[in-house]
């Protein structure tokens, strides 16, 4: 199934605004994640684990155990910095 | 006309027309608490000429809306307008407006400030700076996560 990747301010300026990606029913935002590490390089160093970088499924912030379905918005950028 | 409760935009604010507007026509206002928050010419060490603020188109004004509801969950408090601009700021700019009212003042300004802590580490902006020595992203302050953590909000922002 489909789903639409979104990225954000550093993150964005590595790997553009986002992408399509196809994934197997029931994955969770961890194994899509990794999957997306697998993508290039650059992927592997702005998504790496251990980097401070936060999810969002649907437009709201999510930990990684949550699970898309098809057509979701995912979303990943590094802590917020507003106010 | 009721005015929307949340606004990102790149168009400054005032702030007595924002407080006119929120208290107009309710009679049971006794106290008006509002932060503003605005650019400094400095920080970490570096002159700031200017910052950018990006934003989440749609997610971003989710977030501050669910914090609003929260806010009137939490406190007795009767009515909040929230502006937060994006785009091209300059230092002594105003960034962000939270204004609450209600009866009593001890819950505005509560209202206001659990309002600023939780859009500071939960509401999708970001910022990047220029400076002499180039353009950088702000890093978030784990201070900001221990100050939303004060309310009980499970405030992760900062964390690996």
């Amino acid at each position: 199934m489909n789903v639409t990747v979104r990225y954000f301010a550093s993150i964005r300026e590595v790997l553009g605004s986002g992408e399509q990606i196809e994934v197997p029913a029931e994955t969770t935002l961890s194994r899509l994640r990794d999957q997306l590490i697998e993508r290039s390089a650059k992927h592997a160093v702005v998504l790496a684990r251990g980097r401070a970088l936060r999810c969002a499924l649907n437009q709201t912030l999510s930990d990684e155990s949550a699970v898309v379905s098809e057509g979701a918005e995912v979303a990943y950028f590094p802590p917020v910095t507003g106010g | 006309m009721t005015q929307p409760r949340v606004s990102v935009q790149t168009d400054d604010f005032d702030l007595s027309a924002e407080v006119a507007a929120l208290r107009a026509g309710d009679a049971g206002v006794g106290a008006v608490a509002a932060f503003v928050g605005t650019v400094r010419d400095r920080n970490d060490g570096s002159g700031v000429s200017s910052m950018e603020l990006e934003h989440y188109p749609g997610m971003t004004e989710k977030a501050i809306e669910s914090m609003i509801d929260e806010a009137q969950q939490r406190f007795d408090i009767r009515a909040v307008r929230v502006i937060h601009r994006v785009g091209v700021l300059r230092p002594q700019d105003q960034i962000v407006l939270v204004a609450v009212t209600s009866s009593h003042r001890g819950q505005a300004f509560q209202a206001c400030e659990f309002l600023m802590d939780y859009l500071k580490t939960q509401a999708p902006f970001w910022k990047k700076e220029h400076t002499p020595e180039g353009a950088r992203w702000v890093d978030a302050r784990s201070a900001d996560d221990a100050a939303a953590q004060r309310w009980g909000i499970a405030s992760r922002n900062t964390a690996d």
